[in-house]
């Protein structure tokens, strides 16, 4: 496997997963709100 | 209206719900078919910028569309737009959201059962032992209603039934009891699943290399898939080849999305979790999808036979065999997670399509949740047993084309016009923007008024007028000529079919060119056949044997009394008629399917203008 193919497969893995990572505990982490 | 009220019981439930909605058996096989077919690594180039363009604004679309809904007691599309749009246009436009909905659950159920019998032969170790065309021949075993593989009579019919039954079944639990509990099981299990296999394919190497193949080489394909041309960068196929592929993993322009998000409370988000959704879709597609299929297969059949063959079909006629090299007991359970990952992906896509149906009639009509998830299984068994019975004939890819394709690019360049235009983008950017949990970037509002209906304009028109070979570059400097089969103009046409071109005949004309090796006159109970040696155009090679297998076209007549024209050894050329007799050629069976789709659209259509009709009344 050649570096620039494993340069892009790691970078855009390791992108995809952190940003999906950090959507998810931001969900986790936000409080709903009170509906009136 | 009904009157039990529906919600999601949580958030974390309606965005796995959401994330299974849009992951489906393309996250696993259609995008690494895109990427090795459209620049390898550069492809997440273009795949990400449309993405950012159209994706995410398409997803706070449907998401603050469906609330919007929701709030007014709306929960799917004809009444939603309809609120939106105040243009009687808009109802109808809106009966593509249940639509589409049923007709692709009516064809999507059907993989859903082959998953299902996948996983129950995997169990069973029925390919042990086959070699790659036997794997690849019981697929055909299947879907032939005139054979079976599990000892089930009329055996895909059984188990479509089966399985649109479970879909009803879950249904109606309703959402929080149904849908949110299945997704709450299935994503986890097919992440698990796909971890797995991906692992497995990422440290496949040379390990199951036969003797004498010298590009079997999982890193190979994974190289294939990732190496950076960019070069296509500048290849307009290679654009649209992604804003397609964008579009159809996020299950976008269905009715779906507005459904779900009509269920969520008016001031809780829908900003943040339309990302957490659509980003979780991309992490199955981009982290797993790419890392299962292209490097498993090239590390046992090689580089070449992938560039040659690599399609959907590989699920079911080549990885089983492909797990058949682990041994017994890691092939049956790779078996069973690749099924049953498949499964959970069709699943929680199915259970979205029936909610829109259902909730529309709980709505307007006042049925029960039960009762409307029975009524969605009624209708979509008529819609779906002509693609179980006629699935050789082509009524299936008559729907996953109009249905399944067509359709959802029309009705999302439709709703983003609406969205930016008519409803107005600065309430709509209002509308994203409330209860949301997290800042929504402002270029963002002048992407959604004019980029994204833009670049869905270009997908359409480029369906449209496709050129041949998806060669734009030939198309804009020499002659324009249609993809007979791709394009929706070669396709009303049916320009890709020359020969038998009436419904019914009294002669079969030669689909081929070539010579005929055998012919089986008619009896009791047997089809008349001929079989007819092509010279081969792209020849399979068996790794078993790593020698050409000869191209041999099978043509059964429809009635035991009809004749056959032709002799053993005769030279014989397309057009030429072979056998007479009456017959029903292939094309009645996609006039069959396109009337049958016509039908729906019209029957739902009429639904709208009575329940409108009933809200008049009422009022």
């Amino acid at each position: 496997m050649s570096t620039s193919a494993l340069t892009t497969m790691i970078l855009t893995q390791l992108f995809v997963t952190a940003v999906t990572g950090y959507f998810f505990y931001k969900v986790l982490k936000t409080p709903n709100k009170k509906e009136d | 209206m009904s009157n039990e009220k529906q919600s999601w019981g949580t958030r974390v439930g309606l965005i796995l719900a959401m994330a299974g909605n849009a992951v489906g058996l393309g996250n696993f096989l259609r995008f690494p078919v895109q990427a090795v077919n459209n620049g390898g690594g550069t492809f997440i180039i273009p795949y990400l910028v449309c993405f950012f363009l159209m994706g995410i604004p398409l997803l706070w679309i449907e998401w603050s569309t469906g609330r919007f809904g929701g709030r007014n007691g709306n929960h799917c599309t004809p009444f939603i737009l309809d609120n939106m749009g105040k243009k009687r246009l808009w109802k109808y436009i809106g009966v593509f959201g249940i639509f589409t909905n049923i007709a692709v659950a009516a064809y999507y159920t059907y993989i859903e059962s082959w998953t299902l019998s996948y996983v129950f032969h995997s169990l069973k170790q029925s390919f042990s032992g086959l070699n790659q065309f036997e794997v690849a021949n019981l697929f055909g075993s299947y879907v032939d209603l005139n054979t079976n593989t599990m000892g089930i009579p009329f055996e895909p019919v059984v188990l479509y039934i089966f399985c649109l039954a479970i879909n009803v079944y879950i249904l109606s639990k309703g959402l929080e009891g149904g849908v949110e509990k299945v997704a709450k099981i299935g994503m986890p299990l097919l992440i698990a699943f796909g971890v797995f296999l991906a692992v497995r394919g990422l440290t496949l190497g040379s390990n199951g290399a036969p003797e004498g193949c010298t590009d079997c080489n999982a890193f190979l394909g994974l190289d294939f898939l990732w190496k950076p041309d960019f070069s296509n960068l500048w290849d307009a196929k290679v654009w649209l080849a992604a804003a397609g592929q964008i579009f159809f993993t996020l299950s976008v322009g269905m009715g779906t999305i507005h459904c779900y998000a009509a269920y969520v409370k008016p001031k809780q988000d829908v900003a943040l979790n339309a990302m957490a959704a659509g980003w979780m879709n991309g992490f199955v597609e981009i982290v797993l999808g790419a890392s299962i299929v292209i490097p498993i297969a090239v590390g046992y059949l090689g580089l070449d036979w992938v560039k040659e063959n690599a399609s959907f079909s590989m699920a079911f006629q080549t990885m089983p065999y492909l797990f058949g090299k682990w041994g017994t007991a890691l092939a049956t359970a790779a078996g069973f997670m690749w099924f049953g990952l498949l499964f959970f992906a069709g699943i929680t896509s199915s259970l979205a399509m029936g909610t829109p149906w259902m909730g529309f009639m709980q709505d307007e009509f006042g049925y029960s949740i039960k009762k409307s998830a029975i009524t969605f299984g009624i209708v979509t068994l008529i819609m779906g047993l002509p693609t179980v019975l006629f699935f050789q004939e082509g009524v299936f890819d008559q729907y996953d084309y109009w249905a399944g394709t067509v359709v959802l690019v029309v009705f999302a360049l439709a709703e983003s016009i609406l969205f930016g235009w008519i409803f107005g983008i600065d309430k709509g950017w209002d509308e994203i923007n409330q209860g949301a949990d997290i800042t929504l970037p402002k270029i963002y509002k002048p992407i959604l008024k004019y980029i994204t209906p833009t670049m869905l304009l270009i997908i359409f028109i480029g369906s449209l007028v496709l050129p041949k070979n998806n060669d734009w570059e030939k198309a804009f400097k020499e002659e324009w000529v249609f993809d007979e089969t791709n394009s929706i103009i070669g396709q009303i046409n049916n320009s890709d079919i020359k020969q038998n071109r009436d419904w019914f005949s009294t002669v079969y004309e030669s689909p081929t060119d070539g010579i005929v090796k055998d012919v089986i006159p008619g009896g009791e109970g047997i089809l008349p056949l001929i079989v007819i040696g092509e010279l081969p155009k792209s020849p399979l090679i068996s790794t078993d044997e790593l020698k050409p297998i000869p191209t041999i076209k099978q043509i059964e007549l429809n009635n035991t009394d009809d004749i056959i024209n032709v002799k053993p050894g005769q030279t014989i050329q397309a057009g030429m008629p072979i056998a007479s007799g009456w017959h029903i050629n292939p094309i009645f069976y996609r006039g069959f399917a396109r009337l049958m789709l016509i039908g729906l659209f019209v029957y739902l259509a009429l639904l709208v203008r009575i329940a409108n009709k009933k809200r008049k009344s009422n009022v």
